[in-house]
């Protein structure tokens, strides 16, 4: 319904990186309040972007007040389009911030998924620097960190985000809403350069295919990652993850999942062991990558460390992470061993000979060398060079 | 106050100030003083009870003893950091005595020092000398405070009274434990601290000294980190101290993700530049980076099995951890962040006490600052030239003290670990808005996205020349961080009224912060 006032963003004494702004119906002449925390460096820019943002949502007849905690612009702009969208909902109009080149680059269907930092994505702050830990992909998350009421407001700000951060070459993902909700999430954040959309509490394949649908609509070719956190959804594990050529992997949610069984997540985990192997076993037989949940005491190093090779010795490729300093460990974890190491030295060796002497086909211990498998190999090397 | 000389930093100063002259700064090195030290007035064994008491019956009583009068100079030491509750008695036994216009010397101000803002608009005091932090800082900037506030570092206040630069009427040295002759321990009692090194120069040049403690106990009060020979009277108070607020129970580590990468960065650095070997030595601070870096650096030491042979402090749990663990020969303590420092410099003969005179005096025949292989600091910001600000914000407001900052730039590696933006606020800027370290003594900037080393230092670029640390420019980290932050920054606009002066070590001016107009 509409109102005459309508508020979005976040203040007080806390809150950094972000801004609180109301717009109310002018009686009279519109008028503008900014208070801000960098008034003395950036307020007559920040003056300038509320006065252009406005015109170009046909807004500028309101009143407006905007308290800065800090926000960078495509902040500042996602707050003031969320307030002007609430008090008006039919405005149909919407501010986008230039695309930043630096923010474009491609993935691919086998690049190594071995951390995936979650980003609540209500909270501007936690994003500007978390490519800087170099996570193998960042989550922007629409779904459980963000509360019912900021939904709306959330996915402006990913979206401008996802436009304008430079999260240093990790891959970008968004973790939508379950459908339907999820799928007015993927509307509005497809054309913005998503590389992955992570699709929560998945029970069967419809959803993935009604997902896949939807992309193809909208002509863009992002990939997915079903994630699996109920009896049902694991029980499905094999139709869902062949259920679109998008899929890239799948993981699994083991808070909600030990939730539906009605029984506590121990660290040992024995009580996930069935469905962890399940999301394994399918998640190989369809050529895609199985991928743990998160480890959530992030204060115990060692105990993620432990955690973490356990995963790996079960046949997953990648974890969850809730903080920056859990991506090192995990990482570690998922290292590459010798053997591997060399495995993968003896492709990239033989797949060169094979380009040089012109063979078509290329062999190695018996097996068929395909492109996908040589790319992969590629990269374990390049992490062993990194690392 | 005189008009404005552009000084060899390229910053206009005054040269007089209160009817003192002050010189404007020449470049490191080249201001050499001629003549003789300042001296304190004569005493004699024949004005003091040949019993040794020293004790006055009140506050009031002593500082009436002492001759407080309008216009005087009362100094005070930081060592009770937060937890200081001698000062609002001092003042109040001040206002009690009828005084006016009272200049106060303190080594650093802290957040309970912010109600004295009272006494600024009183009358009670006319300024405030030395150092101002927080809402004191606030106050001044907005030009509140009559005068103009010269700030000095810790080493520079001593040389400041060693020089005759400043001069202190009456000295108040709070006293975790004291004898009636007026030694004075800094790790008895309750309200212990660790050293009491910065009363050490009031102790020495100021005209009157009185020591005032909670914890009197019978001669000899020892370790007598102040010794009674100096000290004229005592006063018994009922608390001087609030203990959690001196130091916390346990100092912590930070969890900012941002903070350890660039904690991490800097330990690295030390590392590969090959600073980090058998008997090198380093000071890090109790800050959030600061801390972390030694968090890291300690476990590389261990790793590489590396003992260092001293470590300065501040010290915290961590250095005494690495003290008792072999990691370290010595601590060289300046102040105690902790209890464990506070136990640690009490029990163990390897934890050293020192004072300004032994770190950082600049009239000195020397002093340690230069023998420490590396230092991690913080700032406000650094400027493309290495310049770095630690007093003001971007905004022009006075947010901190000098502290030790300045002296330990002399350090064979100064590394500053700074974020390349706040929020919203740029770090690495065009020109600092307030210099305060000349960027000659700035060998390496470590953030966030990457680290710069100063140009000068060839011999750790060579060293760093097969790093996979991220080597850039400060240009480059600029530009980067101005980009995410939507452009350059405006400067702050200010009034053409100086309110303070940033003094370098030798007593030169370096910088004038004038009062912001926001």
């Amino acid at each position: 319904m509409e109102g005459v006032i309508a508020t979005a963003g976040m203040h007080g004494g806390d809150v950094r990186s972000d801004c609180w702004v109301q717009v109310e119906e002018a009686t009279g002449q519109p008028q503008l309040h900014l208070t801000s925390r960098v008034e003395a460096l950036y307020g007559q820019s920040i003056r300038t972007l509320l006065r252009e943002t406005l015109a170009a949502l046909g807004a500028a007849d309101l009143s407006v007040t905007l308290d800065d905690s800090g926000a960078l612009p495509y902040t500042i702009t996602a707050r003031i389009e969320a307030a002007v969208y609430r008090l008006r909902p039919q405005t149909g109009s919407t501010v986008l911030p230039e695309m930043n080149s630096i923010t474009q680059y491609p993935t691919n269907r086998q690049r190594l998924r071995r951390s995936r930092l979650y980003l609540p994505g209500n909270t501007p702050k936690f994003f500007i620097n978390a490519g800087l830990h170099r996570p193998d992909g960042v989550i922007l998350d629409l779904e459980d960190s963000v509360p019912a009421t900021e939904k709306d407001t959330a996915r402006l700000l990913v979206r401008n985000a996802l436009r304008a951060v430079n999260f240093y070459d990790a891959e970008k993902m968004v973790r939508v809403n379950a459908l339907p909700v999820g799928l007015d999430d993927i509307r509005l954040l497809a054309p913005h350069g998503v590389h992955v959309f992570l699709l929560p509490k998945v029970e069967s394949s419809d959803e993935v295919v009604a997902v896949d649908r939807l992309l193809t609509q909208l002509g863009v070719d992002s990939f997915l990652i079903p994630i699996l956190e109920s009896a049902k959804g694991v029980l499905h594990a094999w139709p869902i993850a062949t259920a679109s050529h998008r899929v890239v992997a799948l993981a699994i949610g083991l808070e909600d999942y030990t939730a539906d069984l009605g029984t506590p997540r121990t660290v040992e985990g024995r009580e996930s062991l069935w469905a962890r192997s399940q999301v394994i076993n399918a998640a190989r037989a369809a050529g895609v990558q199985p991928l743990t949940s998160v480890f959530s005491n992030i204060d115990d190093q060692a105990a993620l460390l432990a955690w973490t090779k356990g995963e790996r010795s079960l046949g997953f490729e990648g974890a969850g992470c809730l903080h920056p300093r859990q991506i090192a460990l995990i990482h570690q974890a998922f290292a590459p061993t010798l053997d591997e190491i060399e495995k993968a030295k003896h492709i990239v060796d033989a797949f060169n000979a094979a380009l040089t002497g012109g063979q078509g086909v290329v062999r190695v211990e018996g097996m068929m060398v395909d492109a996908p498998v040589v790319a992969r190999a590629r990269q374990l090397l390049q992490t062993v060079h990194e690392s | 106050m005189s008009e404005l000389i552009e000084n060899a930093a390229g910053r206009f100063v005054p040269t007089q100030i209160h009817a003192r002259e002050f010189i404007p700064y020449q470049g490191v090195g080249k201001f050499i003083p001629q003549g003789r030290k300042y001296a304190p007035p004569i005493r004699s064994c024949a004005h003091y009870p040949a019993d040794g008491n020293k004790v006055a019956p009140s506050l009031v009583e002593a500082l009436h003893r002492a001759g407080l009068a309008d216009g005087m100079t009362i100094s005070s030491h930081h060592h009770f950091r937060d937890g200081d509750r001698l000062m609002a008695q001092v003042f109040a036994a001040a206002t009690e005595l009828g005084v006016r216009d009272l200049i106060w010397q303190p080594t650093a101000t802290f957040p309970c020092h912010a109600p004295f803002t009272t006494y600024l608009e009183n009358g009670l005091i006319h300024h405030i000398e030395g150092s101002l932090n927080g809402p004191l800082g606030r106050f001044a900037s907005k030009g509140k405070m009559r005068g103009v506030s010269v700030l000095r570092s810790h080493g520079g206040r001593y040389r400041a009274l060693q020089d005759g630069d400043a001069h202190v009427d009456i000295a108040v040295i709070a006293a975790p434990a004291a004898d009636a002759f007026g030694n004075a321990s800094g790790v008895i009692g309750p309200s212990a601290c660790g050293p009491l090194g910065f009363a050490l120069a009031d102790a020495q040049y100021a005209d009157h000294v009185i020591v005032a403690t909670d914890h009197l106990i019978p001669f000899p009060c020892y370790p007598w980190h102040i010794q009674g020979n100096y000290v004229d009277q005592v006063v018994v108070l009922d608390q001087i101290g609030d203990p959690a607020r001196i130091v916390s129970g346990t100092t912590q580590v930070t969890r900012s993700p941002d903070h350890l990468l660039i904690a991490e960065y800097a330990a690295r650095f030390v590392r590969e530049a090959g600073i980090m070997r058998p008997e090198f030595s380093f000071q890090a601070g109790a800050g959030g980076i600061s801390l972390a870096f030694t968090v890291f650096l300690r476990d590389m030491m261990a790793e590489a099995g590396v003992k260092a042979r001293f470590i300065r402090g501040g010290s915290t749990r961590y250095l005494v951890e690495m003290l008792e663990r072999g990691l370290t020969d010595y601590i060289l303590d300046g102040q105690s962040f902790d209890l464990e420092g506070v136990r640690s410099l009490r029990d163990n003969p390897a934890h050293l006490d020192t004072s300004p005179f032994t770190s950082y005096n600049y009239h000195g025949k020397g002093n340690f600052a230069g023998l420490v292989d590396c230092v991690v600091l913080g700032a406000t910001e650094v400027d493309v030239d290495f310049n770095a600000n630690v007093v003001t914000h971007s905004d022009g407001v006075i947010q901190h003290g000098i502290g030790g900052w300045q002296d330990t730039l002399f350090a064979g590696c100064t590394i500053l670990t700074v974020p390349t933006f706040r929020d919203r606020v740029p770090i690495i800027r065009e020109r600092v808005t307030t210099l305060c370290g000349p960027g000659e003594l700035i060998d390496v900037v470590v953030t966030e996205r990457g680290i710069a080393i100063n140009p000068r230092r060839v011999d750790l670029i060579d060293a760093l020349r097969n790093t996979r640390l991220p080597l850039r420019s400060l240009a480059e980290l600029k530009a980067e961080a101005e980009a995410i932050c939507g452009g350059a920054p405006d400067t702050p606009p200010t009034t053409e009224r100086v309110i303070s002066v940033v003094t370098w070590v030798d007593g030169t001016v370096l910088d004038a912060i004038r009062q912001v107009s926001l």
